[in-house]
């Protein structure tokens, strides 16, 4: 293979001039394309939009929106470059990579085909779209602090609440795939790059437009569905929803375009010796989430596609009054929404029982069974969708059925925890900012995952469902499990990603705020659910405000803890910049045995794999890896 | 770093202390502590509070019984941990390593087998929950409910119509008569026939424990029996637009009698609207409204 030889060695790394840099294919290019893609395709689809009497009739034409969204999405892509290679290959030209080979900060704002870079960008990308989504829940708890629709009228409040969720189901599930995984699977397989660089940079870009789009619900009337959508109700809304709608197909798009990459990388590119057994466990973590993702996301696609069409060319799937349903949205929301759930959950499980052992300083305890927990969790993520329709109606004799499905995930659940038990028993535990982060991920997700064993029984259920105990449940496994294990899990990497070291001060008192003030925020809303206070309202009980103001100077609280996390990042690694050494946890795994920051290519050669990576206290143990191995270079890399 | 740390180096001299004991110890007594407290002090608390209906009676049960089964299982995390985070720490900024333990296959397959006899427990339990003398716990169970009130207690049927942004009854048994505010007889099974004009909404009867969604194109059966008289909640649970938050009144439970009187005012009240609604139906198809806003 002729791109072969150019992965393998690490030869020519181009330095482009200025002039080169903004002439060539980039982000601004990109933009200019995405908009004037939408004029084009917005004019194009009020031609055709006139022609259909449900457009005509409204002063928003939806066929004109979804148009212009599509061809910008393409003028994007065309603007960064993404078409270039496949035309040159078209022409004969040869099979490079050559998007990758250059070095400077310009390459972050291109179409750049270097795992780290778009490691590295996704990350920013990333907690960008985190903090305007935390930013939204800071207004709607603002809101919250009256019992009546105040400052925030009824409409902006909904769209504040969709927004929120959306945001961050999107960010949140491409956040620790996209970033930590894209930029660490490689390493800790002993690879050189993903298996597919162009489309981890496509996935890459997918979701910045998609945080975009999503945005632009904003200017184009708001969407009253929260996250979920449900149909009667899109069919009904304006124009954001359209947006709405738009980005979440995008990000269905590049989850399963990353998990391809990630399950592709992770079975073909491993280094020699990296036998099944020896893989870290977060990637495991990572190939797991990487399956439901590829199995989930397609089913989330095909129903935007539906859903869109209901929209746009006057389909009836689901509409009741003209033969559709919408217990089918529901139905295939779902069946991507549960496991949805999971890619939530699983990297979060990676993380954690990654970063245990290193600071435990012990073996990960019982390897497999966390692995097989994982598969467990993964397989049983598919059946158990319809607890979120235990009262609809709907298959009334399956609940016992789903409800058995929903507990029995708790037993591979519960295997993370043996794991994490059996790893800290007599333990010489180091309380670093990562490892408090992970051992808090423990406390919360028990929460979690007990309040979870109440709504899944239905008797319990009937009044728990929609309230905001459900909130409450699901803030306690997403935000104080997969949010937790991904501070942990940057406060880990960042020095290996930065070579500059974090400050542990800063960081311990980010860790304690917000471990506090997250239960503080979160545990009383099982209260406010349980005394009938419903989801997604901007209106309740009065006997409820104290309550709620309470849990809102909590949310405040929280959300500046979370600016601690920025500040820290802004404070060490743009104004203080100490170097880290190349591996200050003394950890054991492939990646802390590379020079921080990465170079380029890696490894120099591709390193032969002697351990498993969790060898703390292991007498006679050999290093993980021979990292300049006496085989020839080309040989090896398959 | 130092590979070879002896195992269990801090009491080598003396033995090290037996952890497990230790733990099983503290975890008893704190479950022995808090299983009372949860049953006893916190368990009269717990909502949905019983006494409302059966269905209520039958949740709060269901809550104290979950807390407490949970209440081992927390505690259990909560000691191992927080013995693990205070025992097995390293103190100092050196780097020791700990004994290179195995996982032992015994303890993998106990925990395995003890979490699954409690998942299993727990599914039992909840599906007895769903056919016991609740008929359904109060949730709305579709149009073919599986289990149906005792034959011979002729439950009352109240249709419950949900549209943007309220609620309507429905008697049929009454001449089909429409009201704006429910009423229900104390200590009669009642059907509740739920349904939606326009987009999804759920019922709930937040004191009787009742919750069904309502959905257009579909009738959604859910039984309450209320033992009580009172007022309780009327919300809207499934977000459905603009004022989902406002969509919420209340109902009242009264004796029978005051319930006959009740509604035969309501007929003569509503005579002449009766005549102009549509044919009482399971559910009703309005023509689509687009672009609500």
């Amino acid at each position: 293979m002729e791109a072969h030889a150019t992965l393998t060695s690490p030869g020519t790394i181009e330095n482009r001039s200025l002039r080169g840099q903004v002439l060539g294919f980039n982000l601004i290019w990109g933009v200019v394309g995405g908009i004037v893609g939408y004029i084009v395709g917005h004019w194009i689809g009020t031609k055709i939009g006139n022609n259909i009497a449900a457009q005509s009739g409204s002063d928003q034409d939806d066929v004109a929106i979804f148009l212009g969204m599509l061809v910008g999405t393409f003028g994007f892509l065309g603007g960064l470059g993404f078409f270039a290679y496949p035309l040159q290959r078209m022409r004969g030209l040869p099979a490079t990579l050559r998007e990758r080979e250059e070095i400077g900060r310009w390459r972050y704002f291109r179409l750049c085909t270097d795992h780290k870079v778009v490691g590295i960008q996704y990350l920013v990308a990333v907690l960008f779209f985190f903090f305007v989504a935390g930013f939204n829940a800071m207004m709607i708890r603002g809101e919250l602090t009256s019992d009546n629709a105040t400052v925030i009228n009824s409409g902006n409040y909904l769209t504040l609440v969709g927004l929120h969720g959306t945001m961050m189901l999107m960010m949140m599930s491409a956040g620790v795939l996209g970033p930590l995984g894209n930029y660490l699977v490689p390493l800790m397989i002993g690879a050189r790059r993903m298996a597919f660089p162009r489309i981890e940079a496509l996935t890459l870009w997918l979701t910045v437009l998609a945080g975009v789009v999503l945005l632009s619900a904003i200017a184009l009337g708001g969407f009253p569905t929260g996250w979920t959508g449900y149909a009667p109700l899109s069919d009904q809304a304006r124009g954001g929803i359209d947006a709405y709608l738009f980005s979440f197909a995008l990000i269905g798009i590049s989850l399963a375009l990353v998990g391809i990459n990630v399950m592709t990388t992770v079975v073909t590119m491993r280094a020699p010796g990296m036998t099944w057994n020896r893989i870290p466990i977060f990637v495991w973590g990572l190939t797991t989430t990487s399956i439901l993702a590829v199995l989930a996301a397609p089913v989330l696609a095909a129903a935007i596609i539906m859903a869109a069409l209901d929209r746009t060319a006057d389909t009836s799937f689901f509409l009741s009054s003209q033969g559709g349903s919408p217990f089918l949205w529901n139905n295939l929301f779902w069946f991507f929404g549960h496991p949805e759930v999971y890619i939530l959950a699983l990297p979060g499980f990676g993380i954690v029982l990654e970063i245990l052992p290193v600071f435990a300083r012990k073996p990960l305890w019982g390897y497999r069974l966390a692995v097989a927990g994982m598969f467990g969790v993964a397989l049983l993520s598919f059946m158990v969708w319809q607890h979120h329709l235990f009262v609809s109606g709907i298959n009334a004799n399956l609940r016992p059925f789903y409800m058995f499905t929903t507990e029995l995930i708790s037993v591979p659940t519960g295997l993370i925890f043996l794991n994490a038990m059996g790893t800290l028993w007599k333990a010489r535990i180091r309380f670093t900012v990562p490892m408090l982060f992970s051992l808090a991920f423990f406390f919360n997700f028990l929460i979690g995952g007990i309040s979870g064993v109440f709504l899944s029984d239905v008797p319990s259920d009937v009044t728990t469902h929609g309230s905001y105990f459900v909130m409450a449940h699901f803030h306690y496994t997403i935000m104080g499990g997969l949010v937790f294990a991904l501070m942990a899990g940057l406060y880990y990497w960042l020095p290996k990603i930065t070579g500059l070291k974090m400050s542990e001060r800063l960081g311990k008192l980010h860790f304690w705020t917000m471990f506090v003030f997250f239960n503080t925020t979160f545990f009383p809303l099982f209260a406010a659910g349980l005394l009938g206070m419903p989801r997604r309202v901007s209106s309740y009980n009065p006997s409820l405000h104290t309550l709620n103001v309470f849990v809102s100077v909590s949310a405040f609280c929280l959300g500046a803890s979370m600016l601690i996390l920025l500040v820290n990042m802004v404070w060490s690694l743009i104004l203080k910049r100490e170097k880290e050494v190349a591996n200050p946890w003394e950890a054991l795994s492939l990646e802390w045995q590379l020079p921080s920051p990465v170079p380029v290519y890696n490894f120099e050669e591709i390193p032969v794999i002697n351990s498993g990576p969790y060898d703390y206290g292991v007498p006679d143990r050999v290093p993980i890896a021979d990292l300049e191995p006496t085989v020839t270079g080309t040989e090896v890399g398959t | 770093m130092s590979a070879a740390a002896a195992p269990g180096g801090t009491g080598a001299g003396f033995g090290e202390p037996r952890h497990g004991a230790r733990i099983a110890v503290a975890w008893a007594i704190l479950t022995v502590i808090a299983v009372p407290l949860v049953i006893w002090v916190a368990g009269p608390h717990i909502p949905p509070y019983s006494g409302h209906s059966t269905q209520s009676s039958d949740q709060h049960t269901v809550n104290v019984v979950l807390l407490t089964a949970a209440v081992p299982v927390i505690a259990l995390i909560w000691v191992y941990f927080g013995y693990a985070i205070s025992v097995f720490r390293q103190r100092g900024p050196e780097i020791v390593d700990g004994p290179p333990l195995t996982a032992d296959p015994r303890i993998q397959i106990t925990w395995l087998v003890v979490t699954s006899v409690m998942v299993l427990a727990l599914a039992v339990y909840g599906t007895i929950g769903l056919y016991n003398d609740s008929h359904g716990a109060g949730g709305g169970q579709g149009p073919n409910p599986l289990s149906t009130p005792p034959a011979g207690s002729t439950p009352l049927q109240v249709q419950v119509i949900g549209q943007q942004w309220l609620w309507t009854f429905r008697y049929p048994g009454y001449g089909g008569v429409e009201t704006a505010t429910l009423e229900i007889p104390a200590n009669r099974w009642v059907a509740f026939h739920v349904t939606s004009l326009d987009v999804d909404h759920s019922f709930w009867a937040y004191e009787l424990g009742v919750k069904a969604d309502a959905i257009p194109g579909s009738d959604n059966v859910a039984y309450v029996k209320a033992t009580n008289t009172g007022q309780f909640q009327v919300r809207c649970a499934e977000l459905c637009g603009l004022w989902h938050g406002h969509m919420n009144s209340y109902g009242r439970v009264v004796n029978a009698g005051a319930f006959s009187s009740w509604i035969a005012a309501r007929q003569q009240q509503y005579s002449a609207i009766t005549k102009t609604l549509p044919p009482y139906s399971k559910v009703y198809y309005p023509d689509p409204i687009r672009r609500a806003g």
